[in-house]
């Protein structure tokens, strides 16, 4: 499948930092890393189902706004107590300065 | 042969360590024992969105699975009700006995009583989920409820309660609601929000007297004023459990007293959680006592690893959240380090207030505001609190300068 949809512009989102992303039903967080690559997840927690994106962004990580579950964003991997089911991540690419995520 | 790590409490802090000793690695046999019935769950959703439910729900920390995949022995329903230091043995009430090679009091705390006669079968209590089952029953369209103490646990209950339709008067002795360790400011702003959703708060009144004959129970205050309710929950706080500890001869000081590395005065005890007073770094060592969700189980994974010889002291922050209505409070440190205040508004009317000692360390951060509003900037405060930082007072109070920009100078 090949449902690339636009998220947003590469510049609306900081250097380590998440923005929340609404499509179809869905929420997702879209990420810009520390060295300028840009990831997606699910938007909502896998422990409370809180919107990921007031969350912080660490390096790799993304931790919950809510009770400090941490994920590593890039992979979706849980890291830690109280989560412990990992986050589904999508495909992402820049092109022409808009990011777009394949959501699948 | 190894006798292995035994767990009393299956709380969060005790679920916690059991699940940490077996992703440390650790083979031996590790024994969780608990007095409820249940698997080790969740207690921050009791007063919250489990209460506001139709039909409240478990949320376990551990399913039986998990518990039985990691060769955790799970007793339930039995209290632990001797320790033998001399042989490392703790005998349980069902009258068997487990050795230890290492044990973890994970006792929690129970609620502090209202100490006057008078309560009767209409007057409760919350901490397990039994208890919240039981006033989840009164909570409904036309039943007046009445909470005594206007700390998190009573307001978090009166905001579900008017959420299922209950008429609620809340009664607070002190002059205003969450006089402990919640600033004025931020206080004022879930009052309003009480008032508004048809909360009646009464405060500076203590009571006087309790008439409860189970169908009714009756309340008067000092000046005179009576609240009749078909329920009274009273949240006047907590006390550790240490009963258990003080037979078996170990320090208490305003809980289990155990040093940076939750080891109680027996080498070969630790004790972690609301029933543990610990020394805590980041304020100089000042002994504290923590009753939160967070501290539970950052505790009782520390506790983990130093059972297993570690050897790491305790260096977290204090952190505490409550959700009333749409807003949520976010805590980080003690605001009571603290000698004067920046304020940083963040948009949609949420703010923190952040706290500076007299040589402008910051050493605590208050949030409030709608939804997590104020999560992010709580966590970074929380991050510039324990690398004792002196940010500029400008740059706190500033929107414009993010505060992941301080955490690097």
């Amino acid at each position: 499948m090949s449902d690339w949809v636009e998220a947003c512009a590469a510049g609306d989102i900081d250097e380590e930092d998440v923005m929340r992303f609404d499509h179809g039903g869905r929420t997702f967080a879209i990420y810009r890393s520390p060295d300028d690559d840009y990831f997606a997840t699910d938007g909502l927690c896998t422990h409370e189902k809180v919107h990921l994106a007031d969350g912080l962004v660490m390096d790799d990580i993304i931790e919950c706004p809510k009770h400090n579950g941490r994920f590593n964003y890039k992979t979706g991997d849980a890291r830690g107590a109280p989560v412990c089911v990992n986050l589904r991540t999508y495909p992402v690419r820049v092109d022409a300065g808009k990011v777009l995520i394949q959501v699948g | 042969m190894t006798r292995g790590m035994v767990i009393i409490g299956a709380g969060e802090c005790g679920g916690r360590a059991a699940l940490a000793l077996r992703d440390l690695g650790y083979e031996g046999p590790v024994t969780l024992v608990g007095d409820e019935p249940h698997l080790p769950y969740e207690r921050p959703p009791l007063s919250k969105e489990a209460m506001a439910s139709e039909a409240p729900e478990i949320k376990a920390i551990a399913s039986d699975v998990l518990l039985a995949e990691k060769s955790i022995r799970h007793i339930h329903s039995v209290q632990a009700v001797a320790i033998d230091r001399a042989a490392h043995m703790v005998r349980l009430s069902d009258g068997s006995v487990l050795p230890y090679d290492k044990l973890l009091l994970a006792t929690g705390s129970t609620p502090r009583k209202l100490p006057m006669p008078g309560l009767g079968s209409r007057c409760v209590y919350l901490r397990t989920f039994a208890d919240a089952l039981a006033i989840r029953a009164h909570l409904s369209a036309g039943n007046r409820i009445a909470i005594v103490g206007g700390g998190f646990i009573g307001l978090e209950l009166a905001a579900a309660a008017r959420k299922l339709g209950a008429s609620v008067t809340v009664i607070e002795a002190q002059p205003r609601i969450l006089m402990r360790g919640v600033p004025a400011e931020i206080a004022g702003i879930i009052h309003a929000a009480h008032v508004a959703e048809g909360v009646r708060i009464l405060c500076g009144d203590g009571i006087a007297s309790v008439a409860d004959d189970g169908k009714e129970v009756c309340i008067a205050l000092a000046g005179g004023q009576q609240i009749a309710a078909d329920l009274a929950i009273i949240g006047i706080g907590a006390v550790p459990v240490t009963g258990l500890a003080a037979e078996a001869g170990l320090t208490i000081d305003n809980g289990i007293a155990v040093d940076a590395q939750l080891r109680s005065s027996d080498p070969d005890i630790f004790a972690a959680g609301d029933c543990c007073s610990f020394p805590l770094a980041v304020y100089g060592g000042r002994r504290v006592r923590l009753e939160a969700w967070r501290n539970a189980q950052e505790q009782g994974a520390l506790a983990a690893r130093n059972m297993l010889g570690a050897g790491e002291a305790h260096a977290a922050v204090p952190w505490f959240w409550s959700d009333q209505y749409g807003l949520s409070l976010q805590i980080a440190g003690l605001s009571d380090e603290g000698r004067s205040v920046v304020r940083r508004d963040l948009g949609d009317g949420a703010f923190i207030l952040f706290h500076l000692a007299e040589d402008g360390r910051l050493v605590a951060a208050s949030g409030i505001g709608p939804g997590n509003a104020v999560a992010r900037d709580i966590r970074l405060a929380e991050m510039l609190i324990g690398k004792r930082a002196k940010p500029a007072r400008e740059a706190l109070g500033s929107q414009a300068i993010k505060l992941k920009s301080l955490l690097a100078a």
